[in-house]
């Protein structure tokens, strides 16, 4: 065992690391403004934190809905022991889009606004609302974890008695804000590139947003495993990695056709800045994920998987940046590179959510043990606090 | 009715008195450095541009469907029926994106402040209620910058080229762009020398995202409604099968 405390050790030095650095650029940026703390102008009025924190925060998150729509709503009963980390996941990827969204906003503490203040004709008052209401809906689906804990069993009740409503509501909300964020651009088509710029946006963003909801699942099964002492789903995480090769496939058909009924696929094959970016996309997003998962051997393997999931993660990435910071470099005419403040205070969201992550797969039951017969909705989960959480994380 | 700028360079001597004016008017500071800065920014809301013995001036276009008034999510920014567009800090919170979706890159910030708001010409809002032209208008010695009637400064403007054949682009830069415009242009040189994007689309950009916004009320309730049909019909199943369970297994108790 000594080896992993080591490791634990080394993990824990990074994270005091970050958080520390992490705490004064906090203070440059609400101190000294976004022009000290960023590399932010009136070119790129939108950088990384909007790119990765926004952009990918709440795609990265998707795996809440996917996971919820799937065991809830088509009664999937085999994926039900791997709901909770990703409802985990996603109310802390949703805390902490809101968290790092006040570090972007000029004036954060009017983020109320948008609740008096109503302009139904803005995708980003449309974004606001259902942000703040899914974050909601996810503090409700995942409060059961919490009551649990605690043996609150009429609230465990009344809140369970009530959860289909949140369910539905939940995918509906995100199936909505997923798509938006693509909305976003669909206003620059003059400035976003055509590699990116398609009347499609929403689509493609609620697609992808499907895809790395699976993939993210995998991701963090893979990861508890590892680093949790929990054994592997290996069943579920196949039948996860065949429907990832579905929806990838899906987007990738889409995603050629709007390219070829747009007349930009000549663009693919001549050189440039915006063709490089694009051609990193396609790789990581779609050609190698779907490459390597189309090989049954690795289909079926935990790295194979583990390996196709975390490119599909780095593909969307990719295209999230590429949409709001790439995409708009040439309309513009400039280059932009996040400052080491803007880099901090992202990975100290990053360092903030697996730390979280950590600590709640401690302490809560967030991971049911495999044999149990796990309760449906509905049912009375008596007993279920009592299911030994088993603890081989550092805290 | 809908008051316009009408800015033609063929009459400009680049004289900067309307950078001067503009300045004065809205209490920016002004002096010979500023004045050779051919860029607007966050203390200057209007540019002479010049190239070679050209000039061209920059000042937000105020839009008649405007991409800031329309995507802003609170409402801040507001297309006014005077013409001008105009910006209350009251209401910003920050986000920003006036300034990603404006076609003409005119929303500045003031990156500087750790109290920031958005900063950029409003065609003179108040002196245009009080029935009064821009600043940049009434000061402009040669006329270059004419305020009135939008509807009528248009009508000059194409007077103005069929009279002078040769003279001017044939081109008047905001009567269709991004669905129009209240401050319009004339120039004899392209104006993409200038910087300006002449591949612009003539529909309203907000339409683009509006006609996705709009259904969302429709969508709603439809999607709502299958989704809850879809966990009524896969929980049915599993009633329907409970149910069959227990009658059987009542029936093997009687016999």
């Amino acid at each position: 065992m000594t080896v992993p405390r080591i490791r634990f050790t080394f993990w824990k030095a990074i994270f005091l690391f970050i958080m520390a650095a992490g705490v004064y650029c906090t203070f440059l940026r609400f101190f000294r403004g976004l022009g000290a703390s960023t590399n932010l102008s009136d070119q790129f009025p939108w950088g990384l934190w909007i790119g990765f924190d926004v952009m990918c925060g709440v795609m990265l998150a998707a795996g809440g809905f996917t996971l919820t729509a799937a065991v809830e709503i088509f009664n999937i009963k085999r994926f039900h022991s791997i709901v909770r980390p990703t409802i985990l996941t996603a109310f802390l990827g949703y805390l902490l889009v809101c968290a790092a969204l006040m570090y972007d906003l000029g004036l954060p503490w009017n983020i109320w606004h948008p609740l008096v203040m109503r302009n139904p004709h803005s995708v980003m008052f449309e974004v606001a609302w259902c942000v703040m209401l899914y974050t909601t809906v996810l503090a409700l689906e995942f409060s059961p974890i919490v009551l649990e804990h605690f043996q609150l069993k009429r609230a465990l009740r009344v809140i369970r008695s009530v959860m289909v409503v949140f369910v539905i509501l939940g995918v509906l909300l995100s199936t909505l804000h997923q798509s938006s964020l693509g909305t976003l651009y669909l206003i620059m088509p003059n400035k976003l590139h055509p590699f990116w710029w398609s009347p499609l946006l929403p689509v493609f963003f609620f697609l992808s947003a499907i895809a790395v909801g699976l993939a993210m699942t995998i991701f963090e099964s893979s990861m508890s495993s590892k680093y949790f002492g929990r054994e592997l789903e290996l069943p579920i995480l196949r039948d996860l990695g065949r429907v990832l090769v579905v929806v990838l496939a899906l987007y990738g058909i889409l995603r050629f056709e709007d390219l070829y009924h747009r007349g930009v696929l000549k663009l693919v094959l001549v050189s440039g800045y915006e063709q490089r970016f694009f051609l990193l996309e396609m790789l990581l997003s779609l050609v190698a994920p779907l490459g390597l998962l189309l090989i049954p051997k690795v289909r079926e393997s935990a790295q194979g998987l583990y390996l196709a999931a975390v490119l599909t993660l780095l593909g969307f990435v990719t295209n999230r940046l590429n949409v709001t910071i790439t995409g708009v470099e040439t309309a513009v005419g400039g280059r932009y590179a996040p400052r080491w403040t803007e880099v901090v205070i992202t990975a100290m969201f990053v360092a903030l959510g697996f730390a979280i992550f950590g600590l709640a797969a401690k302490y809560l039951p967030i991971f049911p043990e495999e044999k149990v017969h796990i309760p449906a909705l509905h049912e009375p989960e008596a007993g279920f606090a009592e299911v030994a959480v088993p603890v081989h994380a550092g805290d | 009715m809908s008051k316009g700028i009408l800015y033609d360079a063929t009459l400009c001597i680049g004289c900067k008195q309307c950078e001067q004016g503009c300045a004065t008017e809205n209490g920016l500071p002004y002096d010979d450095r500023i004045a050779d800065q051919q860029i607007t920014s966050a203390h200057k809301y209007t540019a002479i541009l010049i190239k070679d013995d050209k000039f061209m001036r920059k000042l937000c276009m105020n839009c008649d469907d405007p991409a800031c008034a329309s995507v802003c999510p609170v409402g801040a920014l507001k297309k006014t029926a005077l013409g001008p567009v105009t910006y209350d800090k009251s209401r910003c919170m920050g986000c920003r994106y006036c300034m990603a979706a404006c076609p003409f890159g005119v929303p500045k910030y003031e990156w500087e402040k750790a109290v920031p708001g958005v900063r950029k010409c409003v065609m003179c809002s108040k002196r245009v209620a009080q029935g009064k032209q821009t600043a940049c208008a009434e000061i402009c010695p040669t006329g270059a910058t004419q305020f009135g009637e939008r509807d009528q400064l248009l009508e000059e403007a194409r007077k103005r080229i069929h009279d002078n054949p040769g003279k001017y682009l044939p081109h008047i830069f905001g009567e269709t762009e991004v669905g129009g415009t209240s401050v319009m242009l004339l120039s004899s040189v392209p104006f993409n020398l200038f910087g300006f994007r002449t591949d612009l689309t003539e529909r309203a950009l907000p339409m683009y995202t509006y006609q996705v916004l709009s259904r969302i009320p429709d969508f709603v309730p439809l999607f709502g409604t299958m989704l809850g049909g879809i966990y009524w019909i896969t929980h049915r199943r599993e009633d329907v099968a409970e149910a069959e369970a227990k009658e059987k297994e009542q029936k093997g108790g009687v016999r």
